[in-house]
């Protein structure tokens, strides 16, 4: 081997070193906030402000029941539960009836109403909280359950329909002409044919609009004045606002906030990257 | 029988299209109307005033214009650092994709967190008195650069605009790593023949290639950058004497703050045409640039 080559490589290696560290430095200044958060979570209110440890010696699990308990955490917890299961239950149903009859039905103004939804992805409307809120007063639906769920339904509507009437566009035709021709009715094909067929799209669907849901605070914050309708995001701000020294039990609840987003992010990561990059694709 | 499937079909979109008429439509026009209007959201009548609110965000707000700097501000360090940052480590990982597997999943954690979650912990990391980094700039004796990071006016607004990039950059990282993945590698091999080395490689051959990618990237991170609220509202809530005060956390406090809801409205309508502009100069430059 020659002088040059030999260069060359241990050029490379130390490049390589470098690049690898960097990776690994930036990993965990990924990763660090949350060891740090779950790690505050078992302190006591006397060491949360001294001991500087990242995991404390003596854990003090009992944070997680008084959050739960005292810090109102179990309700907000369950609230957040049934908001995701209902908005993301709906926008499933609703956006595939109309995805399919996008992709496989005719009827006057079909593109009309297509486009109507693409545009609402595009145009950026910043403060649509404010009519929403007046809409919700003249409802009767401020404050409820219901109003929330239909408000946030419409948010994942558009992008959802998109994504589904691509994949219906692209699916074959085959067994849904098959069905038709054994009697099968319109809706029943939608049911019994193109929706299974189209799990890999609801994955993305379902997943992606779960995050949203999930991590969704400002309708939730200007829509519910009553705390036993609030979901997660907005109780973690009230206790953060109510309790300021109980940062112990403040962070055990946003460890409770997190650990469902990252279970569901680590076992269905490819179906989010998925979603996210479709998403910005459109948008 | 033609008619009745035809009926039949529009059912199909009925929901949606409901749905999208009450919460979305409505609503839109509703931002219009109200802006036009002066009303506490409380009283049963509103009184017209013309453009009278437009008038007054635009030429006599002292707040409107400082917040819509500092949501530049936010988005020209999301612009340069943070997508910096993203298409270094793409690249990094472009060639080893094994390994960028396991880096896609780490640095797309902060983009799956909440904008509440990220706020509160990185606020109290920040804290003054009882915060991290403190402890650690006081340890490596450094104590001189210890700070109440959030409520002093010359470092809020970076703090919060690096964890506002923080959060970000994994989510640009995925896009431009799978945009570097559709280069194909002879193009690579054959510059390599030809004697160009890294830099010209990077210059002539990626740069190129990924400039409808960046156009992507930069026009998401301006419009999401620019409208970025909940992070400021956690960590700082507009302080320190509104030194990190953003739009929407102006047209949320004329809502809640001042019961000024048509004041909102029409402050949302300015803002939202401000983001229209700034994607139609953007991909007007990009289009030049294609044909260039």
């Amino acid at each position: 081997m020659n002088s040059e080559s030999l260069k060359y490589k241990s050029k490379s290696f130390t490049t390589g070193v470098l690049i690898n560290l960097l990776l690994l430095l930036i990993a965990a200044a990924c990763v660090f906030p949350l060891v740090w958060m779950f790690g505050s979570s078992l302190k006591t209110q006397g060491s949360v402000f001294s001991d500087m440890s990242l995991i404390p010696r003596v854990l003090h699990w009992e944070n997680y029941y008084r959050a739960w308990t005292e810090g109102n955490f179990g309700t907000y917890f369950l609230n957040s539960v049934i908001y995701t299961v209902c908005v993301v239950g709906g926008i499933v149903l609703i956006s595939s009836l109309a995805a399919y009859a996008f992709s496989r039905l005719q009827f006057p103004g079909k593109n009309f109403f297509f486009y109507m939804f693409l545009a609402a992805m595009m145009i950026p409307l910043p403060g649509s909280f404010v009519p929403l809120y007046v809409l919700m007063e003249r409802l009767h639906l401020r404050n409820t359950p219901q109003g929330y769920i239909l408000c946030l339904i419409n948010v994942g509507l558009s992008l959802s329909i998109f994504l589904l009437k691509t994949f219906f566009d692209r699916m074959p035709k085959d067994l849904e002409d098959a069905a038709r021709i054994d009697g099968c009715s319109k809706l029943g094909i939608w049911w019994n044919v193109a929706l299974p067929l189209a799990r890999p799209a609801l994955a993305v669907i379902v997943i992606f609009n779960s995050l949203n849901v999930w991590n969704e605070y400002i309708l939730a914050l200007i829509l519910f004045d009553d705390a036993r309708f609030m979901p997660l995001q907005v109780g973690l701000a009230t206790f953060h606002g109510e309790f300021v020294t109980q940062y112990h039990l403040l962070m055990a609840g946003v460890t409770i906030a997190v650990i469902p987003i990252l279970l569901i992010y680590i076992f269905m990561q490819k179906h989010i990257v998925k979603g996210l990059t479709a998403g910005a694709v459109v948008g | 029988m033609k008619l009745k499937s035809t009926l039949e079909n529009y059912l199909f979109i009925l929901p949606a299209v409901a749905i999208f008429s009450i919460f979305y439509i409505y609503p839109f026009y509703a931002t219009f109307n109200l802006g036009l209007r002066s009303w506490d959201g409380v009283s049963a009548v509103s009184q017209f005033v013309g453009l009278r609110n437009f008038k007054e965000i635009i030429f006599q707000s002292r707040f409107w214009w400082p917040s819509i700097g500092h949501a530049a501000y936010i988005t020209l360090i999301a612009l340069t650092l943070q997508n910096a940052l993203a298409l270094a480590l793409a690249m990094a990982c472009d060639r080893q994709i094994k390994l960028g597997n396991f880096y896609r999943l780490i640095f797309f954690i902060p983009p799956v967190l909440s904008e509440v979650v990220v706020g509160l912990v990185w606020k109290w990391i920040y804290n003054g008195d009882y915060g991290l980094l403190n402890h650690w700039l006081t340890n490596l004796g450094l104590a001189h650069l210890a700070r109440a990071w959030l409520s002093d006016p010359q470092t809020a607004l970076t703090c919060v605009a690096i964890i506002h990039s923080w959060k970000g950059f994994g989510w640009g990282f995925i896009i431009l790593l799978a945009g570097l993945q559709t280069i194909p590698r002879q193009l690579y091999e054959a510059s390599r023949v030809d004697g160009a080395n890294g830099w010209q490689r990077f210059w002539h051959v990626t740069i190129p290639l990924m400039i409808p990618v960046f156009v992507l990237v930069s026009i998401l991170t301006i419009l999401g950058s620019m409208q970025a609220f909940v992070l400021v509202l956690t960590m700082t809530g507009g302080s320190p004497a509104l030194g990190t005060s953003v739009p929407v956390s102006r047209i949320l406090h004329s809502m809640r703050g001042s019961l000024r809801f048509g004041y909102a409205c029409a402050q949302g309508i300015i803002f939202g045409l401000t983001l229209v502009v700034i994607s139609v100069i953007q991909i007007r430059i990009s289009k030049k640039m294609k044909q260039a």
